[in-house]
């Protein structure tokens, strides 16, 4: 199944079960990278006496798999399939070449499921981790995300995202009648919800800092207006709706603002709303297009696309106002920025040629560099950890996500198995 | 020697180029603000007939003839106010020459007809970010209200929308189809 040619480069295409919801995403990954760490992810051991309705070690396998760090063992080529420490063999590993390896097993008592896992550094045949988790059947997927959190961490020492969520549009009967969907689905692009659906454009979803509550904005009633609504209870709300434009909304990190484009006074400006008081606060003055504010990780500032000074370029400016500042220079076109984790790089989209490709620029050396190879990138989202970012492209002239991990290379695609999908928000972690 | 004449003859041919390019330049812009020829069987047709009809005055026949020929405006003004969508440039809201004359008419009936309500809407090519792409919807419509707001419109008769680059007239992603969607439509309520 893996082909391996100078970088490695395999096409596994996971498709995931049908019967669950149809804008359910699905994952191809198209390069991984040389360094991935090998590791054994051994069929967790059925213990319960009945079938299982998720495959714990295929779901921990497919999420290793996908960040481009680890490089899991295909099935087939395991010699032995060990559930606990005593049974393993790890001579028959280190062999094939494996520096770790996950055993565990699922087993049953009155409704509760156990999982019991145990990760093993085959050289040294220490015990890394072992634990067990206990949930619902239900919960057996946010089980084995925990585990594939912990693995991830202890292996590469980042923390794993895999049980956050990503929040797209997906855009059906584009032609006829068009339909565009609000969801929010798992990391892995598995268990679709929908958020909100109407006949008219929804776009820029933005998640709050505590990932309870998506701000949007939706051109219901054929106007733009800014929303925001409750995940889990789908209680919303109107928060901008002036004449004109009402559109780009970004939360401050404290979740108490909402930062926006407001074209009320005659051209888009950038305002930062007090989500409590409603109050409104100014923040750009010019007469050029003003957008896509975004705040840095510190809430000390804001970048914001503007074409003030005769194309699309990338401004900052401090959060309470001032005089912006003049970040991009290189290119004719460069917008939508997005702060990294620590504040220190931009990602924003890059004109070079015909193509549009996300770019990364450190804030100290002012250095673009493009990240990605596919042509109408846009809408970049960076993980809660730092380490990938989710966007969109096109391929077929069909709109999909994208994901690239920042420093390791990987790539992978989220086509949507029915018509488009863009404007990807990578949810922080979730406080449940 | 022949270093200068050649130099004075590069500055020449260079000044007969910027001649030219600026003669090409205000030319588009100018052009379509002499009024085209009525179009055939529209202007025309009234006036033949009443030539031979006798028994009218010199006064009545200059009126007949004032009439065909408002007719025959209303008809043209009518004609060019078909005229409903208006293309632009990549990242440009620079109202093009070409729509100069249909947003004329469009203007001189807004300001004719007061009770008369429009919707410009606004879009965009796909290329670029949605949210810069809804602004430059919103400039290209801003910039067409302008237009007709000079030309005799009231503000008050005239609401912008943009929808940036959604609904496209054409899903193609090549320059044929983005062309076709950076648009202004104006719609009567």
């Amino acid at each position: 199944m893996l082909t391996y040619r100078g970088l490695l480069t395999w096409t596994a295409v996971l498709l995931m079960t049908a019967g669950l919801a149809r804008a359910d995403l699905v994952i191809e990954i198209t390069q991984g990278t040389r360094s991935a760490i090998p590791i054994a992810v051994v069929p967790f051991a059925n213990e319960t006496g009945a079938g299982l309705s998720e495959d714990v070690a295929s779901i921990i396998g497919e999420n290793l798999l996908r960040t481009g760090d680890l490089k899991p063992l295909a099935r087939d080529n395991m010699l032995s399939l060990p559930s606990d420490g005593e049974q393993v063999i790890f001579r028959d590993w280190s062999v094939l070449g494996q520096r770790y390896l996950l055993v565990g097993a699922v087993s049953r008592s009155v409704g509760i499921y156990r999982v019991r896992y145990e990760l093993f550094d085959v050289q040294s045949r220490q015990r890394v981790l072992g634990k067990e988790i206990a949930g619902t059947e239900s919960q057996l997927r946010d089980i084995a995300h925990s585990i594939s959190d912990l693995v991830y961490e202890s292996l590469t020492g980042i923390p794993g995202v895999f049980g956050t969520r990503i929040a797209y549009v997906t855009l059906q009967d584009r032609k006829n009648k068009p339909r565009y969907v609000l969801e929010v689905a798992d990391a892995d692009g598995r268990r679709s919800q929908v958020i909100f659906r109407s006949p008219q454009p929804i776009i820029s979803p933005a998640w709050s800092p505590s990932g309870t509550k998506l701000a949007y904005v939706s051109f219901e009633g054929g106007r733009p207006a800014i929303y925001v609504q409750d995940v889990e209870s789908g209680v919303r709300q109107k928060v901008a709706s002036h004449r004109g434009i009402n559109s780009a909304p970004n939360w401050s990190p404290d979740g108490s603002q909402l930062a926006m484009t407001l074209s009320k006074d005659g051209n888009p400006e950038i305002y930062v709303q007090n989500l409590r008081t409603n109050a409104l606060k100014r923040i750009t003055n010019h007469w050029s297009i003003d957008t896509e504010p975004s705040w840095s990780p510190d809430g000390a500032e804001l970048v914001f696309t503007s074409d003030r000074g005769g194309s699309p370029q990338i401004y900052r400016v401090k959060a309470s106002g001032g005089t912006p500042e003049r970040l991009t220079f290189e290119g004719k076109y460069n917008a939508r920025p997005r702060y990294s984790l620590n504040g220190e790089e931009l990602y924003f989209v890059h004109q070079q040629g015909g193509s549009f490709h996300l770019a990364q620029m450190n804030l100290q050396n002012r250095i673009p560099r493009i990240l990605t190879k596919t042509g109408m990138d846009e809408a970049p989202s960076v993980a809660p950890n730092g380490s990938m970012i989710i966007y969109a492209t096109q391929r077929d002239g069909q709109g999909i996500l994208s994901v690239i991990g920042v420093n390791s290379g990987s790539r992978y695609f989220l086509p949507a198995l029915d018509g488009d999908v863009r404007e990807p928000a990578w949810s922080p972690y979730i406080r449940r | 020697m022949l270093k200068t004449v050649l130099k004075s003859s590069v500055f020449a041919l260079a000044l007969l180029g910027l001649a030219a390019c600026s003669s090409t330049e205000t030319q588009p812009g100018e052009e379509p603000f002499a009024v085209p020829e009525p179009e055939a069987g529209n202007g025309g047709v009234e006036t033949s007939g009443l030539g031979q009809s006798q028994g009218l005055s010199q006064s009545e026949l200059a009126e007949q003839q004032a009439r065909a020929e408002q007719e025959a405006r209303d008809a043209e003004m009518a004609t060019l106010r078909e005229v409903r969508t208006f293309y632009f440039e990549f990242d440009q809201s620079i109202v093009p020459p070409d729509s100069h004359m249909p947003l004329k008419a469009h203007a001189a009936f807004l300001s004719a007809n007061p009770a008369s309500q429009i919707v410009l809407n606004g879009y965009a090519d796909e290329r670029g970010t949605k949210e810069y792409n809804l602004a430059l919807g919103e400039r290209r419509a801003k910039a067409i209200e302008r237009f007709l707001v000079v030309n005799g419109a009231g503000t008050s008769q005239i609401e912008v929308v943009s929808f940036g680059e959604e609904f496209p007239v054409d899903y193609g992603h090549n320059e044929e189809a983005w062309s076709k969607n950076r648009r202004v439509v104006l719609e009567y309520k």
